[in-house]
C-alpha cells in the first residue's frame, strides 16, 4: 500500500499506508487524522475535506473537476494545488506523496 | 485524567464514532465501551437507501472507520447486545445477556427506528423497512427476483429507495397519503419538482392514496388501497418516518419530550449522561428554538459537544442544520430550516431543468435554501443565512447577479 504523508497545519506529520482506490479523505479518517472533517462523507458537497497537494505531486493527482473547482473557489484560503480530498483516489504512483491540511478544518 | 474511569456509549452510529474520537482528543484515558444491538461495526447510514442499495458501493466502503482505527482508540465493542435498562442510582447498565456494567460517564447515541405501519400483512415476506444495513440486504434479496415494488410513503427514504430500485431494474409505484410528496419537510415548489423528476424517470406516483392491507401467502402478492384499488407487487418498502429511541432514557427517569432532552452542551437531565444524534431534542441557538433532527452533521457536531462535556469542558453545539438527498442524477442540499418563510424565491428553471435553487425568505432575510444540483448556491446560502444578510428577492432570483456579491 502506498504511504501518504499528511501534514497538519501545526507541522505535525503522519505517514500512513492507504490502500489504492481509497480516497485521500477516507485514508485520513481511517488513520484518525482529524484535520479532515468530511461532513458529507465524500459526496463532494460540503467543502470540509480541503487539502493542499505539495506542488511536485500535483501532476500525479491531476487537477480538480468542474464541480470540485467551483466548491474550492468558495473557500476563503486556497492554493493552486488545493483539492477536496474525497475526490482524490490513491494510486501506486502516490507513494510518498505529501498532503497538507488547512487550519480551518480543526 | 483518571485511567480507571469507564465511559459507555450506547449505539454504534455516526454520533458514537465522533464521540469516542473526541473523548480521546480531550484526553479521556479511561476505557470506552460501545454497545450496539446491531452486529456490524459502525457504518454510514445515508448511503443505505442510495449507493449501497443500488450496489455501487461495497460493505467496506460503508464502514465509518477501518477496524484498525478502533484498535488505536482502544475501544471495546459489544455488538448484537441490547441494553435493557440504565440504573442511574448505581451508575450501571443492564444487558440482555444478564451482564451488568458500571459506568462513570454514559452517552446515549440510540438514534431512531423506522415507524411501523400497523396494517394487516405488514409482516409478510418481502415487506421491508429501511433503516439498517441488514434491512438493505433483505431489500436486495427481494429485488433480485422482484418485478414490481410498492413503496409506502413519499418522503426522502421512499424517494431515494425508488430511485435505487429503478437502477436495479425493478418497476416502482409510490403510495403517498398526502396531497404532495415530502409534505412534512419540503415546500410545494420542491414537492412538485420531485413529482416531475420521478415521473420523468418512469416511477408511478399515486398521491392521496393510502395502503390498507398487504395480501399474499407467505410472500407479498398485492397491495390493497383504501379506495379498493389492488396493486400487484412482489415486494414492498415502508418508509413513513422514524421514532426516536428514547425508551431507555425515559425508563431511567431522564427528561424526554419528542427526543431525549439535552442542553446546548448535549447533557441530559443527569449530570453524568450525555446524548447525541437523532435521539435528542436540543436547543439551537441560531434558530432560537428546540429541534429534533435526523441528520449526520447534527450527529457529528452534537457528539463533539457531548464528548467535551463528559471531559468537563463546555463546548456548546450551535450549528445551522443542513441535509442532503441523492435521487437519480439529482443532488439536493438543504441549508437551514424553512419554517416561517413568507416567500419562496426560485433561482433557475424549476419547471424544466434539474438545476436550480429555492430560497425561503422572511423580512428580506434567507431562512433556508433548497439547492438542486447547485453545490455553489448551497455553500453561499449557508453563509448568507448565518450572516443574516439582507437579500432582496429580485437579486436572489436573477442568475446574472452573483450570489457572492450579496455577502457582507
Amino acid at each position: 500500500m502506498p504511504v501518504i504523508n499528511y501534514i497538519e497545519f501545526d507541522g505535525a506529520e503522519y505517514s500512513v499506508e492507504v490502500a489504492e482506490g481509497i480516497s485521500l479523505m477516507q485514508g485520513a479518517k481511517d488513520n484518525l487524522i482529524e484535520g479532515i472533517v468530511a461532513e458529507c462523507g465524500g459526496c463532494c458537497v460540503c467543502c470540509t475535506c480541503h487539502c493542499i497537494i505539495e506542488p511536485q505531486w500535483a501532476e500525479v493527482t491531476g487537477s480538480a473537476g468542474n464541480e470540485e473547482a467551483e466548491l474550492l473557489a468558495l473557500l476563503d484560503i486556497t492554493e493552486p494545488t488545493s483539492r477536496l480530498s474525497c475526490q482524490v483516489k490513491v494510486t501506486a504512483a502516490m507513494e510518498g506523496m505529501r498532503v497538507r491540511l488547512p487550519e480551518s478544518q480543526y | 485524567m483518571n485511567t480507571s474511569a469507564h465511559c459507555i456509549i450506547i449505539g454504534a452510529s455516526h454520533a458514537a464514532v465522533q464521540l469516542m474520537i473526541s473523548l480521546r482528543q480531550h484526553g479521556w484515558e479511561g476505557s470506552i465501551t460501545v454497545i450496539s444491538d446491531e452486529s456490524h461495526l459502525p457504518y454510514q447510514r445515508p448511503p443505505l437507501s442510495k449507493a449501497y442499495l443500488a450496489n455501487t458501493i461495497a460493505d467496506e466502503q460503508l464502514a465509518l472507520r477501518a477496524p484498525a482505527a478502533y484498535e488505536k482508540l482502544n475501544i471495546t465493542f459489544k455488538l448484537s447486545t441490547t441494553v435493557t435498562a440504565i440504573d442511574t442510582d448505581n451508575k450501571q447498565v443492564h444487558l440482555d445477556s444478564g451482564e451488568v456494567l458500571h459506568f462513570d460517564k454514559l452517552a446515549l447515541c440510540t438514534g431512531a427506528r423506522a415507524r411501523p405501519l400497523p396494517i394487516p400483512g405488514a409482516d409478510l415476506n418481502a415487506v421491508h423497512y429501511l433503516r439498517t444495513m441488514d434491512d438493505v440486504k433483505g431489500i436486495q434479496a427481494s429485488a433480485a427476483s422482484a418485478k414490481n415494488a410498492v413503496i409506502i410513503g413519499g418522503g426522502y427514504i421512499g424517494l431515494e429507495t425508488a430511485a435505487s430500485l429503478t437502477k436495479l431494474g425493478v418497476k416502482v409505484i409510490i403510495l403517498e397519503t398526502e396531497s404532495r410528496l415530502l409534505k412534512r419537510v419540503a415546500s410545494p415548489q420542491v414537492s412538485a419538482f420531485y413529482l416531475r423528476l420521478h415521473t420523468e424517470e418512469g416511477i408511478d406516483i399515486r398521491l392521496n392514496t393510502q395502503a390498507d392491507k398487504l395480501l399474499g401467502g407467505q410472500a407479498l402478492t398485492q397491495v390493497i388501497c383504501a379506495d379498493g384499488t389492488a396493486i400487484e407487487a412482489d415486494m414492498a418498502i415502508i418508509g413513513i418516518g422514524v421514532i426516536a429511541n428514547t425508551e431507555l432514557a425515559s425508563g431511567a427517569g431522564l427528561a424526554v419530550d419528542n427526543g431525549i432532552l439535552v442542553n446546548e452542551f448535549a447533557m441530559t437531565s443527569h449530570g453524568d449522561i450525555a446524548a447525541a444524534g437523532d435521539c435528542t431534542n436540543h436547543p439551537n441557538p441560531i434558530l432560537n428554538r428546540n429541534l429534533r433532527l435526523e441528520s449526520v452533521p447534527n450527529a457529528i457536531e452534537q457528539a463533539k459537544a457531548a464528548a467535551a462535556s463528559l471531559c468537563g469542558i463546555e463546548k456548546p453545539y450551535a450549528e445551522l442544520p443542513w441535509f442532503w438527498s441523492d435521487q437519480f442524477d439529482v443532488k439536493l442540499q438543504i441549508a437551514g430550516m424553512n419554517q416561517g418563510y413568507t416567500e419562496a424565491v426560485v433561482r433557475g428553471d424549476i419547471n424544466n431543468s434539474r438545476s436550480f435553487s429555492v430560497f425561503y425568505t422572511a423580512n428580506n432575510k434567507i431562512l433556508a435554501a433548497d439547492c438542486i444540483n447547485r453545490p455553489k448556491d448551497f455553500m453561499l446560502a449557508k453563509k448568507l443565512i448565518l450572516q443574516a444578510t439582507d437579500c432582496d428577492s429580485p437579486s436572489l432570483a436573477d442568475e446574472n447577479t452573483e450570489l457572492k456579491t450579496l455577502l457582507k
